[in-house]
């Protein structure tokens, strides 16, 4: 057989790689391949065709006996006649146009994108807990209710709570229930009070989830290094304030390092402090919320324990308590008698909780990846991810220095933030930067977030990316900083690589197709 | 970047002209320019009433969400319905066709303590 190119292997040992030997692969090793152009199901098939074979309808067996002639329907229109073959290679082609965690770099500011354990995923899957039904009485569900009591102790331990709900389905969810809980607190004090405070710096989820349960949102200004200041919180703080909502570190990657003393303001009006356990990956095993003058926080589960997310979740965001709110936490709650372990699932148990959130016991799932993780590293292991995520988020802050300019220069925790002022000189903004990434092949980083910062570019690396990839994914970013200013058309012709370049958001927002329709034309 | 001589200017990029004894009001052209294409406005409905330095309504682009606040107090007497159809008005034209809501003020007074045309110019660069 012939070699049209002409390239052969090299087998010397100073070989250069493929990454270095091609100048045209991007520095996250990206280059061009086959890939599929690929119709949707409703444009495929043929008449007849079809996966399955079903049996034929049995009997005397006629629908129109059963059911109302309102709810029948013939035929469908432009129902997909296809085979198996057909819909394999469909998914399969449609999942090679994506970008994963298991693909590559994927530095998404606030969202924690590490790596999910394949052995997490597969004790997951083991069938006695896969296959537990949600209804099955608890003495033939005793191995996962220990389980979930056992990461109940473990989160509470962890973030330094007195109690954890494992309830909510996700972080918004979480929030959603610590904000109920302290409604709930307040109302049983005689007053619900009417006010929450929230720095500029919070995620969008924060205002949401007070506005929900009927409370003011007041925003504070964070001060010039990037922190919440005491006497900001001073002034803002009276007798209608029921809690601030406090990320720490807060979404700069910045250590809130007047926490005990607004802790204090804020409890000293009977007002309670909520924080959005975003962020927790930074202090994990180094230091506790509960500790630092928190009363309720909510955790990620999908993020600081590595269970699936960013379309593979679903997510899960257990809310941990001080002891004062315990007793308003939602149902169901495993408890311990004896050796045995119990659901507790009657609101006369617990006349003070604020009720059920989600169906059966939470997204039980998670909480098998979640505890996994947590006996797989330990406790020294599990403080050893809070300080890799800081180093590796400090390595890659010193490694872009000088070439992007840092608003704020305040000690970095597990992610820090950019802007793209030195590039918007030559026009290029943070935008252009996010898509030229794409063309190394990396994930962009959050951009224009938080808002604080004008055209942020905000990278959270985690602990479980090599210092290899840190560089390789700093060589694309300084690459792209040189071209900004040599060759800012490129920049901004980005992405090139890609199957699909890059794509219209306006229209996308503006002019929505969520729909497919039969004989539809989309341009 | 157009900054009109006639109108007054909020620290947030809202501006606000007088018509008659009622306030017409948008965003900057600096705002607009700054927020990206806007693909969703949240406007007040007529009657309502908005509160000087307090929200009312949002702008949403596909960098970020936004709250617009009143420049003046009072009541919502007419407001710019067809941007919620087509929400680029407001990065074509925001001057003119891109208004927000009509307000008939409970204070004019307040007018005054915004910035004119010299003093928004000088408050943008400092901003950029």
């Amino acid at each position: 057989m012939g070699n049209p190119t002409g390239w052969k292997p090299s087998m010397e040992k100073d070989a250069k790689t493929t990454t270095a030997a091609h100048a045209e692969v991007g520095a996250g090793g990206a280059t061009r391949g086959i890939v599929h152009e690929e119709p949707l199901l409703f444009e495929r098939g043929s008449t007849g065709r079809s996966g399955v074979s079903l049996p034929a309808a049995g009997g005397d067996f006629d629908p129109a006996r059963e059911l109302p002639a309102a709810l029948l329907r013939g035929g469908v229109e432009g129902m997909p006649e296809i085979s198996e073959l057909e819909v394999v290679r469909h998914f399969t082609r449609m999942s090679s146009w994506n970008h994963g965690i298991d693909t590559g770099f994927y530095p998404l500011g606030s969202c924690t994108m590490k790596y999910n354990p394949k052995s997490s995923e597969a004790l997951a899957r083991l069938p006695g807990f896969a296959n537990v039904h949600p209804l099955a009485p608890a003495e033939l569900a005793q191995g996962a209710l220990e389980l979930m009591y056992r990461l109940e102790r473990a989160l509470s331990e962890i973030a330094g709570f007195d109690q954890t709900t494992l309830a909510p389905a996700a972080g918004a969810q979480g929030e959603l229930c610590g904000l109920m809980l302290i409604r709930a607190y307040h109302q049983a004090h005689g007053n619900p009070r009417k006010k929450v405070l929230i720095p500029d710096t919070a995620h969008g989820t924060n205002p949401a989830s007070s506005a929900l349960n009927g409370y003011e949102v007041v925003q504070l200004s964070s001060g010039a290094d990037g922190r919440l200041h005491p006497e900001t919180v001073k002034a803002a703080m009276d007798e209608d304030v029921a809690a601030i909502m406090i990320t720490n570190p807060n979404t700069l990657g910045i250590f809130e390092s007047h926490i005990a003393e607004i802790a204090e303001i804020v409890h000293a009006k009977g007002g309670l402090v909520y924080g959005d356990g975003a962020n927790m990956n930074a202090l994990l095993g180094v230091a506790r919320p509960g500790d630092m003058g928190f009363d309720v926080m909510q955790y990620n589960l999908h993020k600081t324990f590595a269970t699936p997310h960013g379309g593979g979740g679903p997510g899960s965001g257990p809310v941990g308590v001080k002891a004062e709110l315990a007793p308003f936490l939602p149902l169901p709650a495993v408890v311990k008698e004896g050796e045995r372990y119990r659901l507790v699932v009657d609101p006369k148990e617990r006349p003070q909780t604020i009720g059920k959130l989600r169906e059966f016991w939470g997204n039980f799932g998670m909480f098998v990846r979640a505890w996994a993780l947590i006996r797989e590293y330990g406790p020294e292991g599990v403080a050893q991810t809070g300080k890799l995520a800081v180093l590796n988020a400090n390595y890659l802050r010193k490694l872009l220095q000088g070439a992007y300019n840092l608003p704020y220069e305040t000690d970095s925790l597990h992610e820090v933030v950019f802007d793209d002022k030195l590039q918007k000189a030559h026009g290029v903004t943070t935008m252009d930067v996010a898509k030229r990434l794409i063309d190394h092949g990396f994930h962009p980083p959050t951009v224009y977030f938080p808002l604080v910062v004008s055209g942020a570019l905000m990278i959270e690396p985690t602990e479980t990316e090599s210092k290899e990839t840190l560089e390789r994914f700093a060589a694309a970013m300084k690459a792209i900083a040189e071209e900004a200013q040599a060759d800012p058309d490129a920049v901004k012709a980005a992405p090139t690589r890609p199957f699909r370049a890059r794509l219209d958001e306006t229209r996308a927002a503006r002019k929505p197709i969520l729909r497919w329709s039969p004989g539809m034309k989309v341009e | 970047m157009e900054i009109p001589d006639t109108l007054k200017y909020t620290r947030e990029h809202e501006w606000a002209r007088t018509k008659g004894t009622q306030v017409v009001i948008g965003i900057t052209d600096f705002a607009q320019d700054h927020l990206g294409d806007v693909v969703f406005v949240e406007l007040p409905d007529v009657g309502d009433t908005v509160k000087k330095g307090e929200s009312f309504g949002v702008v949403e682009s596909t960098k970020a969400v936004s709250e617009l606040f009143a420049p003046v107090s009072g009541k919502v007497v007419e407001v710019n319905d067809p941007l919620g159809d087509t929400p680029e008005t407001i990065n074509d034209d925001p001057y003119e066709e891109g208004w927000m809501i009509v307000v008939e003020p409970s204070d004019p007074k307040e007018l005054d303590a915004l910035m004119d045309a010299k003093a928004y110019r000088a408050f943008v660069e400092e901003q950029e």
